[in-house]
């Protein structure tokens, strides 16, 4: 550990968090349909939309109207997306000649994608065409973002609101999203990137004739165009195998930063625009320093960690034996703990280490991230609104201690809203850990762990909570493409999807109709430090507890296997 | 449901048009006209033209005249068709005895009692890295210099003119680019008849 790497961890974590605020207010302009610098361009476009699908923008849709487009929206992706899939072997821009995806793999990949989690059960120089890449797989990660958006907008819209019939109309939210943020910041983005070295072509691969005249092969991608809204979508799925580890896909310390500032900006900014739109700046800037405060703990934990010795290379006596196995040398240790925390903060799930050999408790932090709900600051909208839920309960917890009704943002706290708070935040750990549990007794299923021990453990776990929380990263090591496993992660994935936007849904449908109320002396104040620390007890409690068991037959016994190693040196 | 249909069907074929066609190819002609060499891939050509790497792609050198690179988990080693990292937890078996494998073979050149790095001994995430740590460049001098017939101050000039310290001062870390080290010694000092 030294000062450069404190610096450069507080400056990424920084960064994300201050370029939130003024494209959180576009963001906020956007979604309530308010006039833009962009309308003389972006307007036509967004009225093609509209004229081709027979949608009235203006038109505000019950919570059911609006989650039944949302789904509808949603499947058909999948249809879609798993039928190039299937087909790609027909489908033109092949130049490597790739086959048809397998039904496993292609069900686990469309739900993957159109779920924002980008989990991958294949390396993708090693599997998808490029005509895949982009019209499959690209179009996803723009508008499985967008998706999460309009949750985001939905919810803030009900809070805002006085005895509203309707949560706003999702096709909106959703065109609106992807045609004024989404697309311009990755057109910019892009660009940048590939100046910064990131590759950008159609052929299917070169080959070199190396110092030692031997052939390497090196594969090639349109890899720009997909990064950037890998990143700014916070979708992360790589179009390489080792994602932006890859030379290719993060060439250089300025590559870094920059694609590790994008995991988190569009996160916050949906933060700073849900309080803007929700007419709750400071409530909401309450909850994000809640939020950052326990992130920048999380990278400080994993920088820590990372930084001790590892007992493979104090036995091979090394000098200053940290955990490099699995780190690219233009990163060391600062960079990737600062990413591995981001990126499990945030939903994205993109890594620029290997998370499979990070030392037990910086793993074990990575995957407590994930656990934690993805509100830190999560993905575009999906973060805010369940961390909007973790406020409501919040106060729910406060009004039982005093006993009053608990009110959020001018709206009364009932029954029905934490009700379907409960669903949100139970399915969680019900999938993870239910899916997990089943997967250790399956026959057979485990003979696709590739370390053996607690560590082994700690795959499989980290598998079922990436493919819950909808993160998409994982300990790589594991050999997850076989039908078992790519059923059951695809079910995971949709499960940690839809029923939380469901019953967020449905909490904003009951706030819409409620009457907006002015603070009394009984309202709870939700802008204060008070209530930022209540927040971050309520959600350590909530997200650590239910999985402290789990882990500690995972990474907590391996960290004590480890003292043990290493006292025997 | 049904009237659900229309707007979910059209609306996902426009996107796919627009943000699966259109965008691509915006960002592929802009980048490809603004940074023609980084879109292609960072190659660099010998004087005939011929390919010889990326400067952003590691691959195997085990020449005694060359810098070497890390160990690599990419299929046979700097696979770049295929990358991929270890992914060896840290109490696996395997990456002790690989450790130990690379350490010996690390001490077999090295500087007798010199201080081995962590880079020399383990593999990258991507195993592709381009870079080694200062460090590790430093142990391969006297090898080199021995291998080429010169004074090993001229390796270390040529591992300082192709090496890069952080971004800013603080970002990053400071690293020697493999490849471009290789050519620049076989420029400016090739083998000799003597040394071939």
């Amino acid at each position: 550990m030294n000062w450069q790497g404190w610096a450069e961890i507080a400056l990424t974590l920084g960064l994300a968090l201050a370029l939130g605020w003024p494209l959180g207010v576009f963001m906020s302009r956007v979604w309530n349909g308010e006039k833009t610098w962009l309308d003389p361009v972006l307007r036509p476009v967004e009225r093609v939309f509209y004229a081709a699908t027979g949608v009235d923008p203006n038109k505000s849709q019950s919570w059911i109207g609006y989650g039944a487009s949302l789904i509808a929206f949603n499947l058909f992706g999948f249809v879609l997306l798993y039928a190039m899939l299937r087909l790609q072997g027909v489908l033109p821009l092949n130049p490597q000649g790739f086959a048809g995806v397998t039904p496993d793999l292609a069900f686990n990949t469309a739900v993957s994608f159109v779920t924002n989690t980008n989990w991958q059960n294949y390396g993708g120089e090693t599997t998808m065409s490029h005509f895949t890449q982009m019209a499959g797989l690209t179009v996803q990660n723009f508008v499985s973002a967008a998706t999460g958006a309009a949750i985001a907008a939905a919810l803030a819209r009900a809070f805002a609101g006085n005895k509203l019939s309707g949560v706003g109309n999702f096709w909106a939210d959703l065109v609106r999203t992807t045609l004024y943020v989404l697309l311009p910041l990755s057109i910019v983005f892009g660009v940048a990137l590939i100046g910064t070295g990131v590759v950008q072509n159609f052929a299917a691969s070169v080959t070199a004739t190396t110092l030692d005249g031997a052939n390497q092969t090196i594969s090639v991608a349109p890899a720009a165009s997909q990064l950037a809204i890998k990143q700014l979508g916070i979708n992360g799925g790589g179009i390489f195998n080792v994602n932006s580890a890859h030379p290719f896909e993060n060439p250089s310390p300025l590559s870094n930063l920059l694609t590790a500032v994008a995991i988190n900006t569009l996160g916050w900014a949906a933060f700073f625009a849900f309080g803007r739109t929700a007419i709750a700046r400071k409530d909401i800037r309450a909850l994000a320093t809640a939020a950052i405060l326990i992130l920048a703990a999380g990278a400080s934990v994993i920088y820590v960690t990372e930084s001790q010795p590892a007992p493979a290379l104090v036995a091979a006596g090394v000098e200053n034996p940290v955990y490099m196995e699995g780190k690219e040398t233009r990163f060391g240790i600062a960079s990737t703990a600062a990413w591995a925390a981001q990126t499990t903060g945030a939903s994205n799930g993109s890594v620029n280490g290997m998370h499979d050999s990070f030392s037990p408790l910086g793993g074990g932090m990575a995957m407590l991230l994930m656990m934690l709900g993805e509100i830190l600051p999560g993905g575009i909208g999906s973060g805010i609104a369940i961390m909007v839920v973790m406020a409501v309960l919040s106060v729910f917890v406060a009004g039982l201690m005093v006993g009053r009704t608990p009110e959020y943002l001018g709206k009364k706290i009932e029954a029905r809203e934490i009700q379907f708070a409960m669903v949100a935040l139970l399915i969680v750990p019900l999938s993870t850990l239910g899916f997990a549990a089943l997967t250790v007794a399956w026959p057979g299923a485990l003979a696709s762990l590739f370390n053996p021990g607690a560590h082994g453990l700690s795959e499989l776990l980290y598998a079922y909570t990436s493919a819950t929380a909808n993160n998409g990263s994982a300990f790589g090591g594991i050999s997850a493409n076989v039908p078992w496993w790519n059923t059951t992660l695809g079910f995971a994935m949709l499960l940690g999807r839809f029923v939380p936007i469901v019953a967020v849904l449905a909490i904003a449908g009951s706030l819409a109709a409620k009457p907006k109320l002015a603070p009394s002396a009984g309202t709870l104040p939700t802008q204060g430090t008070l209530f930022v620390g209540l927040l971050i007890g309520i959600i350590i409690i909530l997200g650590a507890l239910q999985y402290f068991p789990a882990l500690a037959l995972g990474p907590i016994v391996e960290h004590f296997q480890v003292l043990e190693a290493l006292g025997a040196n | 449901m049904l009237n659900q249909v229309r707007p979910a069907v059209v609306s996902m074929l426009l996107f796919t048009l627009l943000l699966g066609g259109a965008y691509p190819a915006v960002v592929t002609l802009a980048g490809g006209a603004m940074f023609p060499a980084q879109a292609e891939g960072s190659f660099v050509r010998n004087d005939q033209g011929v390919v010889v790497g990326s400067s952003l792609i590691g691959q195997a050198t085990t020449s005694p005249q060359y810098l070497w690179p890390r160990p690599s988990a990419a299929g046979d080693g700097y696979n770049a068709a295929g990358s991929s990292g270890s992914n060896l937890g840290p109490l696996n078996p395997a990456l002790a005895e690989r450790g130990a494998a690379d350490a010996a073979a690390v001490r077999a050149y090295a500087p007798p009692g010199a201080a081995i790095p962590a880079d020399a001994v383990t593999t990258s995430g991507s195993g592709l890295d381009p870079d080694i740590s200062p460090e590790f460049a430093d142990l391969q001098v006297e090898r080199i210099a021995t291998a080429r017939g010169i004074d090993p101050a001229l390796v270390r000039e040529a591992i300082a003119a192709h090496t890069q310290g952080r971004l800013l001062g603080f970002i990053g870390q400071p690293r020697v680019n493999v490849l471009m080290t290789n050519l620049a010694l076989d420029r400016d000092h090739p083998l000799t008849a003597a040394t071939r």
